[in-house]
């Protein structure tokens, strides 16, 4: 697998064509405020009721940076402990690797079937789509999730996956959909949330009471003991956990802690950040098997897949921190515009920003770090202190010069750019470029504006309007309204002679 | 090379400028002092907080508990409830309904017929409103607690910790543990709550003062 292929994602149409499709869409613009601003509120308020808040996080990006540096020593001994505690654990190079692995382990079992709590790792690597094709049919238990998989659709968020659909919508694909899944929608079906809820408590229940294999992904892994945490709201999470004959766990390498020890802090952060709660209805954890509880056979799947390659680089590296609140998403000016599709990848918003061109590889996903303002709001809102700014500007160097090498003539921009560069380096040609772009551009703005530009101008004005440049610039407007004194019109004279 | 091998190679190649001084156990820990976010009443916060949570909660002197548990039943009109294995035999209430024991183990049939569950807890969280189980004896099997539409959890008062750092070292990483707080919720359908998804719809905390 090489290229974009070990990460689930569109990559086409680019961010900038995506997202003006989104855009056009209103429905979807007045859900993503809605939710975005209500959860952005919650955040804020719970999060202020710990005075610590700063210090939490400060703990918890030292924890992860730390943790990072030292992966394969906690990797080692989290094998040692998941291995101690009757489980098995698995190491996957890439999402092939993965597929393989959990294929495998569903076919041994003898099931054609599975149950799965929500999990991005598992999106990541495509892993319904790999069963299907073994004849292994994955059903999403997650509410949001069961409606993206039954209406055929993309998660748009990480934490409410389905917030691009309305209730009619939803009603609709339960309608529609169900009964080739498995129990159908009630002839009745309404479109209220709570009816809804209900019609899914009655299709999945059936399948959690029969299903022998489930697969979930993983919050964090605490190396010492070697236990897994899962944090969710509706116990579909449970379910999978504990009533299937055999659970099998993909969690990215980046998901381990030192310690048990170390889950206060994230347990803190976490619902907080992602839910604005002070916790999430359902935590789960887990160590190995436990005689006469929950499922008697357990695989842990650990998930390389581009996070190595993403470890390697310095400033990149930290968005390997990431703890999947989706904090970011919520208060950035782009995704609340754009949705999530529009960035094509399952890792949506700046963290997906910043996380899909590392996993890909920048030169197949070269617009994405360009997807964004640099607001430094995302910064902000991380419990974990990801640096999510400073990566996108690393990343877009890189992906400069990675359009750099991939060509052999030089591009407009870079010509530009060269341009810019003779015009600056002489005080003297940037006076003269000053005056002349100062009546050139007169001519063409209307009403003080310069618009839509032809030739080469027209991907840069098509997007922006430009105010019309002064009638002189500052250096000729100082030197025609300051008189200058004996001592101003020496050093001026020196100034002019040493140009 | 296998997986295994492949990953750690990768690993160690991307790691390769961490200075062989720095040592993989000094992990940065949480400050010492930790800010008591929680007050000094545990227990109001606590009812508060799970409150918060649409969790029913009521506060009885210990020769009460029975009773509490009793009229948690009548109010949702459970007919059958399930009692784990270890569970004090003062807190089951007698009344209107069966009593199924899980010795020996219910099956899951059983169980998603059955109405009610009541169990104790390993602690309580007070700033979170949590309650936790380690499904040690009192507490039973996970399932226990999962399929019954209603949970009604007796917690002692002594047993609720200010936060989430002092209830998680009570617990021991080797046994299952479940954090609940309030009842099963989805916010998924235009983040309208809706309570009681796949986990009970009902969850009521007793929580047992010393008279």
């Amino acid at each position: 697998m090489t290229g974009a292929d070990n990460v689930v994602w569109l990559g086409t149409p680019a961010f900038p064509e995506a997202a003006r499709s989104a855009l056009a869409d209103s429905r979807l613009r007045t859900n993503l405020r809605r939710a975005t601003g209500t959860i952005r509120d919650k955040r804020l308020a719970v999060a202020a009721e710990l005075e610590d808040w700063e210090e939490l996080r400060e703990t918890a990006a030292a924890i992860k940076r730390h943790t990072l540096r030292h992966l394969d020593h906690h990797l080692l001994r989290l094998e040692k402990a998941v291995t101690a505690a009757g489980g098995v654990v698995h190491w996957a190079a890439d999402a092939a690797d993965a597929n393989r692995i959990v294929t495998y382990l569903v076919k041994q079992t003898g099931a054609d079937e599975v149950v799965k709590v929500k999990s991005m790792a598992t999106q990541e690597i495509g892993l319904n789509e790999a069963l299907a094709d073994a004849g292994i049919r994955a059903y999403e238990t997650d509410l949001a999730e069961l409606i993206v998989q039954l209406g055929g659709d993309r998660p748009s968020h990480i934490l409410v996956p389905a917030i691009h659909r309305g209730r009619s919508e939803i009603r609709e694909i339960f309608r529609r959909e169900m009964g080739e899944w498995g129990r159908p929608a009630p002839e009745d079906l309404t479109d209220e949330p709570r009816d809804l809820a209900e019609a899914a408590r009655l299709h999945l229940r059936e399948k959690f009471l029969r299903t022998k294999v489930a697969v979930s992904g993983a919050n964090f892994a605490a190396a010492d003991t070697g236990t897994i945490a899962v944090v969710e709201s509706e116990g579909n999470g449970r379910m999978c956990l504990t009533l299937p004959e055999t659970l099998i766990t993909v969690m990215g390498i980046e998901k381990v802690l030192p310690s048990f020890a170390d889950l206060d802090v994230f347990l803190q952060l976490l619902p907080r950040s992602s839910t604005g709660e002070r916790m999430n209805p359902y935590t789960s954890l887990w160590t190995g098997v436990t005689e006469g509880d929950g499922p008697q056979h357990f695989h842990l799947v650990l998930l390389d897949n581009g996070r190595t390659a993403t470890l390697a680089d310095e400033v990149g590296r930290q968005a390997l921190a990431c703890i999947r609140c989706s904090a970011c998403l919520n208060v950035c000016p782009v995704y609340e515009r754009t949705g999530g599709h529009a960035y094509g990848s399952v890792y949506p918003g700046p963290i997906g920003a910043v996380l899909t061109p590392q996993l890909v590889g920048i030169e197949n996903a070269a617009s994405l770090p360009f997807a964004s303002t640099l607001c430094g709001a995302c910064y902000d809102a991380c419990p974990v202190k990801i640096n999510i700014p400073e990566v996108l500007v690393h990343l877009r160097a890189e992906a400069v010069e990675a359009k750099r090498r991939g060509r052999l003539l030089p591009t407009t921009e870079g010509l530009a750019m060269k341009a810019a560069g003779v015009v600056l380096g002489s005080p003297r040609r940037l006076a003269a470029v000053q005056r002349l772009a100062a009546v050139g551009a007169r001519l063409v703005a209307r009403d003080g504006r310069i618009g839509a530009l032809p030739g080469p101008f027209a991907r840069w004005s098509g997007t922006r309007d430009t105010p019309a440049p002064a009638r002189e610039s500052l250096r000729a407007w100082w030197r025609r309204t300051r008189t200058p004194t004996n001592d101003d019109a020496r050093t001026a004279a020196e100034g002019e002679g040493r140009r | 090379m296998s997986g295994r091998e492949s990953v750690l190679s990768a690993i160690r190649e991307a790691l390769s400028g961490v200075p062989g001084s720095e040592r993989a156990d000094d992990v940065p820990r949480a400050p010492v002092q930790r800010v008591d976010h929680a007050g000094p009443d545990v227990v109001a916060l606590f009812a508060e907080r799970a409150a918060e949570y649409r969790a029913t909660v009521v506060r009885v002197p210990a020769a009460d508990a029975a009773a509490a548990v009793g009229r948690a039943l009548v109010r949702t009109g459970a007919r059958s409830l399930v009692v784990p294995y270890g569970l004090p035999e003062d807190l089951v209430p007698s009344g209107p309904w069966s009593l199924l024991t899980d010795v020996p183990s219910l099956t899951v049939g059983q169980l998603d017929a059955a109405d009610a569950v009541v169990t104790t807890v390993a602690t309580a969280i007070a700033m979170t409103g949590t309650v936790t189980l380690d499904h040690g004896p009192g507490q039973g099997r996970r399932i226990l607690t999962l399929l019954p539409d209603q949970h009604i959890c007796v917690v002692r008062a002594d047993q609720i910790a200010p936060d989430v750092p002092e209830a998680l070292v009570l617990l021991d990483p080797c046994r299952p543990s479940t954090l609940i707080s309030g009842p099963s919720a989805t916010s998924d359908i235009e983040l309208d709550r809706v309570e009681g998804v796949h986990g009970p719809r009902t969850l009521d905390i007793v929580v047992v003062e010393d008279a």
